[in-house]
């Protein structure tokens, strides 16, 4: 279970100090698939660094399974928005996948196996001695995704993974993390702005407010578990989670939670 | 084959209107191309090859190794640390501005006439390019690259050997171009002013005991000598960038 308690970061001290998030709290159970949403410039790649220890907070806590979170956590796994950011470009698919392994798995033999089927795992199968960049965008995601798989973590995060492809790629992509949480079980964070997305996807919305963020509220998706991008998203309840979800954004937009915050004054 | 044969075309030019300008030449700085190519069969192919051009292409390869291990090594400290980049910028400004052949005097009133003095000069001259070109690579990786392989716990020798330095790779090889090319030139620099052996010395020893063809087959063995390492060290680049020119050469 990940616990994020007030947690509230500022970049930066004095008159140049910006306050990107105020007040989080929420937490996320073994299993769950929680998806942050907000608006652009809310502060969510900021908590996802937070969470997975990249960045430490200015005060609050994040504790995963009664750990506090210092570094980056061994039973996580971070899936970053930027495919051909995040892939070594000089290693193929399968040394891509197979590096974060070295650490725990001595033996080549052992990390092979895993590595074939992690890919298998996104239907990647066959593709382990290509070189990312011989790959399409979304094909690149899937390595990013496996590599996150074969890592086994307890919880895997992932930001704004599939902003940067197509539409038809985006929602297969979002088809294919389902079935991996349903295969393997593991706990998935995604931040996200598109709210279609979070409803489609989440067990439960986390909504966050423009920058200094706070959760305006956590939203239950009560949507059958078994989901499917033409049934599910016809159900007249996806259409008022959707638009709740949205109402909920856009009044955060129209009234900023900032209102005389006194960093934000100081940026003015 | 048609490229190949375009290629040739000017090189074969050349060497036709050497020919022909030197076969009835008469003066002696000037010899027959024919003369010159005798003494350069004579010499080169193979009898001082071992004494000669073997201990030339010997330093100039340990100048150019020690000069890119220091570099990467060092440009890499330097390239992470800006305490450190401030603390050193105005000695390497200052070492980058040297000319090389003037360290040559100094080499030999401190290191002697052997082969250490010419190795350090050709290192010393040869860190600047591949230093300066490590430290701006390291500096311009994408921290997005550093973030996933922290985020996976890679150990801080696993960051430099699996990510630091394949990300560096292609402005230190280019590093490693330019100094190839300031190697060469100074591996003759070096054995013009107190040597015992190399091409160089050979070259103007030649001169000065008026053995003009002589000379004269040096300089075509260093012009030779110099395209020949400049081709050999773009096929070990091919193979190393491979990934790299394949990746750019998508885009």
């Amino acid at each position: 279970m990940l616990s994020v308690t007030h947690l509230q970061k500022t970049y930066g001290s004095g008159e140049k100090a910006v306050e990107a998030i105020r007040d989080l709290t929420l937490t996320v159970a073994g299993g769950e698939f929680v998806c942050i949403v907000g608006p652009s410039g809310a502060g969510k790649t900021t908590l996802l660094k937070c969470l997975c220890g990249l960045l430490a907070p200015s005060a609050g806590s994040v504790v995963l399974d009664g750990e506090p979170v210092t570094g980056p956590p061994r039973a996580m796994a971070a899936v970053f928005q930027d495919y051909s950011r995040s892939l070594m470009p000089w290693f193929s698919v399968a040394r891509n996948v197979g590096l974060p392994l070295r650490n725990k798995h001595r033996s080549a033999a052992e990390r092979d196996a895993r590595v074939a089927r992690a890919l298998d795992a996104v239907g990647l199968g066959g593709f382990g001695s290509r070189y990312p960049w011989e790959l399409s965008g979304g094909m690149q995601q899937r390595v990013a995704i496996a590599r996150g798989l074969a890592y086994e973590p307890e919880i895997l995060l992932l930001d704004e993974p599939f902003a940067s492809v197509d539409a038809q790629t985006r929602a297969d992509l979002e088809d294919l993390i389902l079935r991996v949480r349903d295969d393997t079980g593991v706990t998935m964070l995604l931040v996200t702005h598109d709210i279609d997305e979070a409803v489609y996807l989440a067990d439960r919305v986390v909504v966050m407010s423009a920058r200094p963020s706070v959760v305006v509220e956590t939203v239950e998706v009560d949507l059958p578990r078994s989901r499917d991008q033409v049934t599910t998203k016809s159900l007249p309840r996806f259409a008022e989670l959707r638009a709740h979800v949205l109402t909920r954004i856009r009044r955060t937009d129209a009234e900023p939670a900032s209102a005389g915050g006194p960093t934000v004054g100081a940026m003015r | 084959m048609l490229r190949t044969c375009l290629r040739l075309i000017v090189p074969v030019l050349l060497v036709v209107l050497w020919w022909s300008t030197s076969t009835a030449s008469s003066s002696p700085f000037y010899p027959p191309l024919s003369v010159v190519l005798q003494t350069f069969r004579e010499t080169w192919l193979f009898a001082q090859l071992g004494s000669d051009v073997v201990p030339s292409l010997a330093r100039l390869l340990a100048g150019l190794v020690i000069a890119t291990l220091a570099g990467v090594a060092a440009g890499a400290a330097i390239g992470r640390s800006r305490l450190l980049a401030a603390a050193v910028n105005p000695a390497v400004q200052f070492g980058r501005s040297v000319p090389g052949t003037a360290l040559v005097p100094v080499s030999v009133v401190l290191m002697g006439i052997g082969d250490a003095a010419k190795i350090a000069v050709i290192a010393f001259v040869c860190l600047f390019p591949v230093l300066l070109n490590t430290i701006d690579a390291v500096r311009g990786i994408d921290p997005q690259l550093e973030d996933v392989a922290r985020s996976y716990r890679l150990t801080r020798t696993q960051r430099l050997v699996f990510v630091l330095l394949p990300a560096a790779a292609p402005q230190i090889f280019a590093g490693i171009r330019t100094a190839l090319g300031i190697a060469f030139i100074m591996m003759v620099v070096t054995e013009l002013y107190a040597a015992t052996n190399g091409i160089g010395f050979v070259t103007v020893t030649a001169r000065s005991s008026f053995d003009v063809p002589l000379m004269w087959a040096g300089t075509v063995l260093l012009g030779l000598l110099g395209v020949a390492v400049s081709v050999a060290f773009l096929a070990l680049q091919r193979r190393v960038l491979r990934w790299h020119t394949g990746m750019t050469g998508r885009n």
